[in-house]
């Protein structure tokens, strides 16, 4: 099995704060792999250090071995990096349709285009991607009456619209009724895998990690301290002991 | 070495109540963020109310400071009647309408003070018991400018003390800081805000009243002391009241010094800084950066929908009879459509920019006027054929867009339309000021039309086609990926970025290109009037613009073409036929529009016939 992305030894410090320390870990092919840990423990750091809104202290980040530190947002975004943010970003003025043709628009280095009009570019492929997240019915409709859980789908077809080698869910089901969150990871984890995309997602609820996750990956303070397969990160130890205590306050 | 120390000292004296107004100004903006265009209104209203109690009692030294307290107090007390009356209603609305509220009553004011004190100049009194002057290294000084140089840090200190040892003062600088904390705390903001108000309104009449033995009282003190007091306020940094000394003490000397060096250049050097500290340290010298709104953002406007049946038969009925007009009507008739056509491209190259491109310019007379000069000076000097002037004016307007345009991008809301205010008054000022290129204020004149458009007739069906070809050009580019994208930019940059949108450029090209159709506007104009003033260039050109988009409704397509039409009839109609307070009419309308139909003729049309669902 390839390895699509490496992160190795990223630090970044904010005044004396670590906020990222020493972080290292891969993500496989057509894999999801989990990043969790408790509030404060730099996952949203590491998220930004990866997709390029901020730059590491140290260390250095590879997509199928090119070198993203340095990069920006946008560069990032073409090598192939889709990204879904914890609270949906779309274009509210557009429809559900419209929405996933700026994403392909974009890929196809069609910003500055003047002659054609958006009506006929790309409509076929857009139609596509949203038959695949179960969003055609709803293509005429603006993004700015959408219900939350489908946003969360139109987010998802425009973050596959650039083909993207791997995929930055920041809590994908963040603010969603837990019946909505199984199918949106359910539709998320066969997207994967029909496409062999990796999925690099944070979550707070456990639920959607251990039902989904190939692999999970535990940060604490900065720190990475467990990785490993779902299983054994439940079982492990140190990860319990942060998030039910240790419960040696109990045992004295 | 004299001579200097007494320029030195002379802008410190201006550099005073320059500082009183600005201070006012910054206080209201950092609690209520609402950047009060009319403050030098109140600024005019302070001389005018203080030159009148001054010279009707002629009081003693004591009294004459006490008159200048009292005018002060009035201005203040318009200030309360301003704020509960007009600006509560608008604290929600985006800036766009609070500034344009704010212009309105800038119009009202004028025509209050001009019908009371009359059109003329008002030459101030002197002081009583400082009108002398003292001598200093073998030159001489008015004594009065001693108590200027002393009266602002005198009122710097008092305002230091008032936030810093009361209760009041400590919570308008939390809400300086963070305004929703401070109404979570359970503050009461209505009266916080009020008294506020109270005391911006207040500095800027005692700004204007103390001045008066300096400079009198005009009626174009308004305008004229804004533009300055936004500089300050910029430089200083929104909020800070010892940015807002320092800044005032900087622009002083400036001016003070520039006059020597650059007698043609003041304003523009005044600008000019204003230009660089926005783009070093955009919240300003000591103001801070603003904190992140947890407000919700504004309803974004429905998707487009390409005309139906009913608007593009309304559109081809309309057409047609313009193009029947010239039959059966007089010249008056045609130079009042002509005016509507290059009006309603104007105003449709600003709706580009500022709707789909989510960048609301204050500035955009800027390209406008440089289209009508770049025409102007072409054929005056070089004798240019209307066809290739034509052809040159948006050019040079787009070049002019492209620089103002790159320093403007990188900033946003507030500060994006101050700078581009900036840009249109450094445009004017060289206008303006530099007699021997541009004839100033006397314009340039004799810029007429190729013979084969020399009836008025001619000149008619020329600005018809010519603008209804533009307006159709910048229509279609919103339908294109470059119109879609600019405005990908606007609904949400997070998500712009994330697919691979670089929002600055995108919004930098559309600016280039809404200002290179203001460019062509305003050479069609300069041919239809044979003449360009400075006033093409100036304040409120730039405010008949978002007014025209405004008044259309901003959040559609044919908005600004209605806007402008009915704008530019109204306000012809309203100046030809001389109607009496025709400013306050207009100022009236302005505020009508913000509070009972923010979303314009069009969008209020629009509302009546789309089903609820569909509704931004």
């Amino acid at each position: 099995m390839s390895t699509v992305l490496i992160a190795n030894g990223l630090k970044k410090s904010f005044g004396g704060v670590k906020a990222v320390d020493d972080v290292s870990f891969e993500v496989e092919a057509g894999h999801l792999l989990a990043m969790i840990g408790p509030n404060g423990a730099g996952k949203t750091t590491c998220f930004n250090l990866l997709n390029g809104q901020l730059k590491p202290d140290e260390g250095s980040v590879t997509l199928e071995g090119q070198q993203l530190v340095g990069l920006t947002p946008r560069q990032i975004w073409r090598l192939g990096v889709g990204r879904t943010f914890q609270i949906t970003a779309t274009f509210g003025s557009m429809t559900v349709l419209e929405n996933v043709q700026m994403a392909l628009l974009s890929h196809n280095q069609k910003n500055m285009a003047i002659r054609a009009v958006v009506s006929n570019l790309y409509v076929d492929e857009a139609m596509a991607l949203l038959e695949r997240v179960g969003m055609v019915e709803q293509s005429g409709r603006a993004c700015s009456i959408l219900a939350y859980g489908d946003l969360k789908r139109v987010e998802l077809a425009v973050a596959l619209g650039n083909e993207p080698r791997l995929l930055l869910m920041d809590e994908p089901t963040a603010g969603m009724a837990p019946r909505e969150r199984i199918e949106l990871m359910e539709l998320t984890a066969e997207i994967v895998r029909e496409r062999n995309i990796s999925v690099l997602f944070t979550e707070h609820d456990m639920d959607v990690v251990f039902g989904h996750a190939d692999e999970v990956i535990v940060l604490n303070r900065g720190q990475l301290i467990a990785k490993g397969a779902p299983d054994d990160v439940r079982n492990d130890a140190q990860v319990q002991e942060i998030y039910l205590g240790s419960g040696s306050t109990f045992a004295a | 070495m004299g001579f200097y120390f007494i320029q030195f000292l002379t802008g410190l004296a201006s550099a005073s109540s320059l500082f009183l107004i600005a201070a006012g100004m910054s206080i209201i903006f950092g609690v209520t963020r609402i950047l009060n265009f009319a403050h030098g209104s109140l600024y005019m209203l302070g001389a005018y109310i203080s030159y009148w109690l001054v010279t009707t009692l002629t009081p003693g030294p004591l009294g004459f400071w006490l008159a200048v307290l009292a005018a002060a107090t009035v201005v203040g007390l318009v200030g309360i009647v301003i704020e509960t009356g007009l600006l509560r209603r608008i604290y929600q609305a985006p800036e766009l309408f609070q500034l344009i509220a704010t212009f309105g009553v800038i119009l009202i004011i004028s025509d209050i003070t001009r019908f009371i004190w009359g059109e003329t100049d008002l030459v101030g009194p002197r002081a009583p018991g400082l009108d002398g002057a003292i001598e200093i290294f073998g030159h001489s000084l008015p004594e009065y400018d001693i108590a200027m140089i002393v009266l602002g840090p005198l009122v710097l200190g008092i305002i230091w003390l008032i936030f810093h040892r009361t209760r009041w003062g400590t919570l308008v600088r939390a809400a300086t800081q963070d305004r929703e904390m401070v109404g979570a705390l359970g503050v009461n903001q209505a009266f916080l805000f009020t008294s506020v108000f109270f005391l911006g309104a207040f500095l800027a009449g005692l700004g204007g009243a103390a001045q008066i033995p300096k400079g009198g009282a005009d009626l174009l003190m308004d305008l004229n002391v804004i533009a300055e007091a936004f500089v300050i306020v910029v430089i200083g940094g929104m909020g800070s009241i010892l940015g807002a000394f320092l800044a005032a003490v900087i622009i002083g000397e400036l001016n003070a010094f520039g006059i020597l060096v650059f007698p043609q250049m003041t304003l523009v050097l005044m600008f000019a800084v204003m230009a660089i500290v926005l783009l070093v340290r955009p919240w300003g010298l000591l103001g801070r950066p603003e904190a992140v709104s947890r407000a919700p953002g504004e309803a974004p406007e429905p998707p487009l929908q390409r005309a139906d049946k009913a608007v593009r038969c309304l559109f081809t009925a309309t057409i047609l009879l313009l193009l029947l007009v010239p039959l059966f009507s007089s010249d008056f008739i045609l130079v009042i459509l002509i005016d509507i056509f290059i009006f309603v491209l104007f105003a449709v190259s600003l709706h580009f920019i500022m709707g789909p491109g989510g960048l609301v310019s204050f500035g955009h007379a800027a390209y406008y006027g440089l289209g009508a000069y770049g025409t102007a000076l072409l054929v005056h000097y070089l004798g240019t054929p209307m066809e290739f002037a034509l052809i040159a004016a948006p050019i040079i307007a787009a070049i002019g867009a492209l620089v103002f345009g790159w320093f403007s991008v990188r900033l946003s809301g507030v500060y994006f339309a101050m700078l581009t205010l900036a840009f249109a008054q450094i445009t004017w000022s060289v206008v303006f000021q530099w007699n021997d290129f541009t004839y100033g204020d006397d314009g340039i004149l004799n810029i007429w039309p190729s013979a084969w458009l020399s009836s008025k007739t001619a000149y008619y069906y020329f600005a018809l086609i010519l603008s209804l070809v533009c307006v159709y050009i910048l229509r279609r580019t919103l339908f294109t990926p470059f119109g879609y994208i600019t405005r990908a930019g606007r609904d949400s940059p997070l998500r712009a970025d994330a697919i691979g949108i670089n929002v600055q450029r995108q919004q930098w090209l559309a600016f280039i290109f809404a200002g290179a159709f203001a460019g062509l506007a305003g050479s069609i104009y300069v041919f239809s009037k044979g003449s360009v003033f400075p006033d093409q260039v100036a304040i409120p050109q730039s405010i008949d613009g978002l007014m025209m988009v405004l008044l259309g409704g901003v959040k559609t397509l044919t908005g600004p073409i209605v806007g402008a039409a009915a704008f530019t009839a109204l306000t012809d109609w309203l100046s030809s036929n001389e109607v009496w307070f025709w400013r306050s009419i207009l100022g009236a309308i302005i505020l009508a529009l913000v509070i009972l139909f923010p979303q314009g003729i069009v969008g209020f049309v629009r509302d009546k016939f789309r089903p609820p669902e569909e509704r931004g």
